[in-house]
């Protein structure tokens, strides 16, 4: 069901939660059960700061289905503070004044939506962070 | 193990085949690979497909493809590792022939992705990325390869003129192949003009979407010495390795992992470096992916594809001749089947049948074929003995 598989992403999505490995701290996003760095099977949960910087981005300018109205936006790789990275938009900026290493935070935001009458999805999107 | 070799490759033209259907394309492939060979004789069948679901509705390829080709009952199986789901599936009818299970195994590449629109075909492609992760957020694969293709450019100073060079000298390559969906050459004029996707990669970056299916026949060298018909091709390496499906999560973007490890796994198989390498077929879905395959592989140092591109060293007549066939850009991307007709053109190439594209004095090939942003990533050497 739709509405199950949009929901399970709630903590990552909502709330930038991540997992943290009890044996070497390594921090995943989104949650894994197994740690790709040592194999350990425990995680505590690990809120996400959402602020970070800009490690690559692009301005999409041909959108895939769904994201036509939005175009052109920014898509971009950022490394948080906890030294995790993330995929996001970049929005409330002029995607063509971007450049690598600008710090980002992080705002909820809606992400797309299944038509007029159907979910609408919601998850982080980063914008330029004026250090206020 | 047995040593194998290739002895029947077949190939459909690739483009917009809007006749024929992906039953047609698969059997088409297959008939013309068993009339290379000389044989009737099929043990096993292992079919490459990335998406028949999405693009055509239609699953089950084992059975369909095998029973369409007049071989119900035959042993059949599909493998899918996204775009590297052809290679992935020679690599399985190596298995069987190497094992002992089958004597004659043939690999049919498939996809044919113009029975849906534009739109779904970018959207069943980018299944290939991480859903919740990724294509979730709104990129598709022209833009996480335009993250790959900035940070390249920012680190190593790779020029947008040199990406254009790449798609230049495909194209150069491809006008010399029959089975190219786009056999004319091109300027870099044409490729720095064209629309921009996803910045800095314009629509002339961008592989383009394409049906068609590649086969080839493989069996034991023994057998293959007794058929005699062309110069021997034997399968002297495979090498496969997986990586983070989600780009966002390596360590360092630039280094494509999986592509690196399956060529030192596959170069130690056959005994061989880089260096005794004569040409290769790489995956050029996007231009910044061949300057970037260029590097993983060792045939250049890290940085330096742009630079080897521009200056001729992958040309035809180059040190290192890359793409041959044109490659994805411009002989087209039938995702499954591109993995097969990169064996297909490197057995051609090793036969000395490649006709106005022939390489020289080719004795050993290796054909990169990867999935995703580098995800899964298999390579072959082959060699004319
Ligand atoms: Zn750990």
């Amino acid at each position: 069901m739709e509405v199950a598989k949009h929901w399970r992403e709630t903590p990552e999505r909502y709330r930038l939660e991540a997992g943290k490995c009890s044996k070497c701290n390594t921090i995943v996003f989104p949650q894994r059960i197994i740690c790709p760095e040592c194999g350990n099977r425990k995680f505590t949960t690990q809120s996400l700061s959402g602020k970070g910087k800009l490690v690559s981005f692009t301005i999409i300018r041909i959108a895939p289905g769904g994201f036509e109205d939005l175009a052109p936006y920014a898509v971009g790789i950022v490394e948080l503070e906890e030294g995790v990275n993330i995929l996001t938009q970049i929005t409330d900026c002029n995607p063509e004044d971007l450049k690598t290493g600008d710090p980002l935070v992080a705002k909820f935001r809606r992400i797309n939506e299944d038509g007029k009458t159907g979910m609408i999805y919601y998850a982080y999107k980063f914008v330029p962070d004026a250090g206020l | 193990m047995r040593d194998v070799a290739i002895i029947g490759i077949g190939m459909t033209r690739f483009g917009e085949l809007w006749e024929m259907s992906l039953r047609d394309i698969a059997v088409e492939a297959a008939l013309k690979c068993l009339d290379d060979a000389g044989t009737e004789h099929i043990d096993s069948v292992t079919i490459g497909c990335m998406s028949s679901g999405l693009f055509n509705q239609q699953e089950h390829l084992a059975s369909l493809v095998t029973d369409y080709l007049g071989r119900r009952n035959t042993p059949a199986v599909r493998v899918e590792s996204a775009c590297a789901s052809g290679g992935m599936a020679v690599r399985s009818a190596f298995m069987e022939v190497a094992s002992g299970i089958s004597d004659y195994a043939i690999a049919i590449g498939v996809e044919k992705m113009t029975d849906v629109d534009g739109n779904l075909a970018t959207k069943a492609l980018a299944t290939a990325a991480d859903g919740d992760y990724e294509a979730f957020h709104g990129i598709n694969f022209p833009g996480l390869y335009a993250l790959l293709a900035n940070a390249h450019m920012e680190k190593y100073g790779t020029t947008r003129e040199q990406l254009a060079e790449v798609a230049v000298k495909n194209h150069r390559n491809g006008a010399l192949n029959p089975h190219s969906q786009f056999p004319r050459e091109i300027t870099t004029d044409t490729v720095l003009k064209s629309a921009m996707i996803a910045d800095p990669l314009r629509l002339f970056d961008c592989s383009p979407i394409t049906d068609g299916a590649a086969a080839v026949l493989i069996t034991t060298v023994e057998e293959a010495r007794k058929i005699g018909k062309h110069p021997l091709v034997v399968i002297s390496g495979i090498g496969t390795a997986t990586d983070t499906i989600a780009l966002y999560q390596r360590k360092d973007i630039l280094k494509m992992d999986a592509v690196q490890m399956a060529g030192k796994r596959a170069l130690q198989m056959a005994g061989k470096t880089i260096h005794d390498v004569d040409f290769a077929e790489v995956h050029d879905c996007f231009t910044i992916a061949e300057i970037m395959v260029l590097e993983a592989l060792g045939i250049v140092e890290p940085g330096q594809g742009g630079p080897a591109t521009q200056n001729g060293h992958t040309a035809l007549n180059g040190k290192f001749p890359v793409n041959p066939s044109g490659g994805l850009k411009s002989k087209g991307h039938p995702v499954g089947a591109t993995g097969v007709a990169q064996i297909c053109e490197a057995a051609l190439q090793l036969r000395g049948q490649a006709d106005k594209r022939q390489i020289n004095n080719a004795r050993t090939a290796l054909t990169q074929n990867m999935g995703g942003s580098g995800g899964s990533c298999v390579i072959h050497i082959l060699e004319a003995k």
